[in-house]
């Protein structure tokens, strides 16, 4: 991966593929598990992949502890990476960090991909929209984060010392980002109208986080919106069915302007 | 030495009924309020008796758990600064990283400083990593929550000339002017439960005394050298009065009676280790190369290993016996002669300290038998202790 520096803070960027920009915004776990999905989509795109401050090698400045913060972070690299207009796809936390962006300027946005996104909260103060990852038993966790865990989930006991610290400084960075309020803004909602552009919600049948029906609330108060079902898929529908989440995002890319 | 007594006021009644957390997700309708109340005035009277005894007192707070049903700390501490007249109450403490509100820590404080007459000794503490899911705070920057907290407690007690302002990163005031101040000056002595090297020198820095808990005979030394050596290196005068030992302590007119009050005791040391592994390492409360262990082993190994035999043995709290705990330092007990021989020897292997924090009631052992082993200990064990100061 290389290194870049944006503003006081340098940033891993992983870039694949050739064709029109795509910036990919990560979630909060499993990064390692992407590669498929990252090759898949490099066949039609330049894929850049930042890690976000704080997470895997990535600096973290005292500055960074909202996502907003990450938000106008990405705004400052659309503007000075050249990439022309480019398609924004987030998938979890990413898909928070990218609706935050999209409500502040859609200038260097031409297209919004949600994968099983959180950052807003539907229900009541009492209802839970978004499963409490840190209280789930691990068993219960996987299971609900994927359709099929052994398939998808790492075997942590077969990582390396370098690996599994990546993996624990991922988490310890979306609790930074995400701990309270719980994995949304509870100001988002309301300005989710300025999300102009065309916008694909994708969302794993399957997710036992934030279900199919959260996604399709998001989806409808987008006013661009068009929601997706991927088949025997969680919360990471990117890492059990790259080909099918990819393909969608090919055939969103040839879609007319609605 | 001075010696502390500590209960965590347990709620034992319901730990048959438990499984396997002994915290955080266990309901309260479990807690039966009649019960409760006469074990919080049996566990204040055994308190209260300790004024009689010339032994200090020590509180602690813990959250949603049957281990510990003292979940404000200054509130025995609120109770006994009337009862008692003589002995000094020390709270170990409070959880300042977890409490939205540092200003009422500090108004807490020095109210009980006032009452108490400048009795009080007053704990910091950044909590067990399963106090994180009660108090729903960020475990990612607990630690800079902590100090910043800890700062302005300090700023706030020792301020008296009206409101200063206050907008840090965690907590913002822009009328900070605590009253009452406390009695004591500058204020009351500041102590952190410590259990590891690095935050013996986070404390050695600024002075603090350090209660180093059951710790045991390995990992002790190293966490009391670090604190030495870094009060040396900032100049701090290096003295066995910031050092504090706490152990479960078990006397009886017999070898078999002293060692059956600590087996009861160590009901405490079974039970306290009971959570479900989900809150046992919430993100970034360890550094992420600590958590890649927790990672690697499902947060089975995350706390395992703590207590270690004299040989380097890794001990299981659960099943842990006396003898167990009296090699590994964790425990004294027997005679009184056995208990001060035990501790005399533990105090010089670590290189002396000035407090003993000790556990006289924990787990099971009932009233009678806490006011035996407390009275026992006064009158047998605490003149030779007393006289164990300085090395």
């Amino acid at each position: 991966m290389e290194r870049i520096q944006i503003n006081e803070v340098s940033v891993e960027l992983l870039t694949t593929g050739h064709g029109p920009p795509l910036l990919f915004l990560h979630g909060g776990d499993y990064f390692a598990q992407h590669r498929e999905f990252f090759d898949r989509l490099a066949r039609h795109w330049r894929v850049v992949v930042p890690r976000h401050p704080g997470f895997g090698n990535s600096e973290r400045t005292d500055g960074f502890r909202t996502v907003h913060d990450l938000a106008y972070l990405y705004l400052d690299l659309l503007e000075r990476h050249n990439f022309g207009k480019a398609t924004l796809v987030g998938s979890s936390l990413g898909g928070w960090i990218a609706l935050e962006t999209c409500v502040r300027c859609l200038e260097r946005i031409d297209r919004l991909v949600l994968i099983d996104s959180v950052g807003v909260k539907f229900g009541g103060r009492e209802e839970r929209d978004i499963a409490d990852i840190y209280a789930l038993p691990s068993e219960e966790l996987l299971r609900r984060s994927f359709f099929e865990p052994a398939c998808a989930a790492p075997d942590y006991a077969r990582l390396s010392d370098d690996e599994l610290t990546s993996v624990a400084r991922d988490r310890q960075a979306t609790a930074l980002y995400a701990w309270r309020p719980y994995m949304h803004d509870p100001g988002l909602r309301q300005w989710l109208h300025r999300v102009r552009v065309p916008t694909l919600v994708i969302w794993g049948e399957n997710d036992g986080i934030v279900s199919p029906d959260y996604g399709r609330k998001l989806c409808r108060l987008l006013p661009n919106a068009r929601f997706e079902s991927i088949c025997e898929a969680g919360h990471y529908p990117q890492i059990e069915r790259p080909d099918q989440v990819a393909a969608a995002i090919e055939r969103f890319a040839r879609m007319e302007v609605l | 030495m001075k010696v502390w007594h500590f209960s965590e006021m347990a709620y034992h009644p319901a730990w048959p009924q438990l499984g396997d957390s002994y915290r955080v997700i266990i309901p309260n309708r479990l807690f039966d309020p009649k019960i409760g109340a006469d074990l919080y005035h049996r566990y204040l009277d055994e308190w209260a008796l300790c004024d009689e005894l010339g032994i200090n007192i020590m509180t602690n707070e813990h959250h949603a758990t049957a281990t510990c049903a003292d979940s404000v700390c200054t509130i025995p501490m609120a109770i006994l600064a009337r009862e008692t007249k003589r002995v000094r109450l020390l709270a170990l403490g409070m959880p300042i990283g977890n409490r939205n509100d540092p200003i009422r820590v500090a108004e807490e404080y020095s109210m009980l400083d006032v009452i108490s007459r400048g009795r009080i000794e007053m704990g910091f503490v950044k909590g067990v990593p399963f106090e994180i899911a009660p108090a729903n705070t960020n475990p990612a920057d607990l630690v800079g929550r902590f100090w910043e907290a800890h700062d302005l407690i300090l700023k706030a007690m020792t301020s008296h000339d009206g409101p200063f302002n206050w907008e840090g990163t965690h907590f913002q005031y822009r009328q900070v002017n605590v009253w009452p101040r406390p009695w004591q000056q500058p204020h009351p002595p500041v102590w952190m439960p410590v259990g590891s090297s690095g935050s013996a020198m986070e404390a050695a820095e600024r002075g603090m005394t350090i209660g180093v808990l059951n710790t045991g005979w390995v990992r002790t030394p190293p966490i009391f050298e670090a604190y030495r050596r870094k009060a040396a290196e900032v100049g701090r005068p290096i003295t066995p009065q910031r050092l504090a030992y706490m152990a479960l302590i078990g006397v009886g007119d017999t070898r078999e009676e002293g060692w059956r009050r600590a087996d009861q005791i160590l009901g405490y040391s079974r039970t306290s280790g009971i959570v479900a592994p989900q809150f046992m390492n919430p993100p970034g409360y360890a550094s992420p190369v600590q958590s890649a262990q927790a990672i690697k082993t499902s947060g089975a190994g995350f706390r395992a290993g703590r207590i270690q035999s004299r040989s380097g043995r890794n001990i299981d709290p659960r099943t842990m016996t006396v003898e167990d705990a009296i090699e590994a330092g964790l425990v004294f007990a027997g005679t009184p002669d056995d208990v001060f021989a035990q501790l005399h020897a533990f105090h010089a292997h670590v290189g002396g300290f000035g407090h003993l924090l000790m556990m006289g009631q924990g787990g099971l052992l009932d009233h009678d038998e806490t006011v035996a082993n407390l009275t026992l200990f006064s009158k047998e064990v605490l003149p030779r202790v007393e006289n164990l100061a300085v090395m």
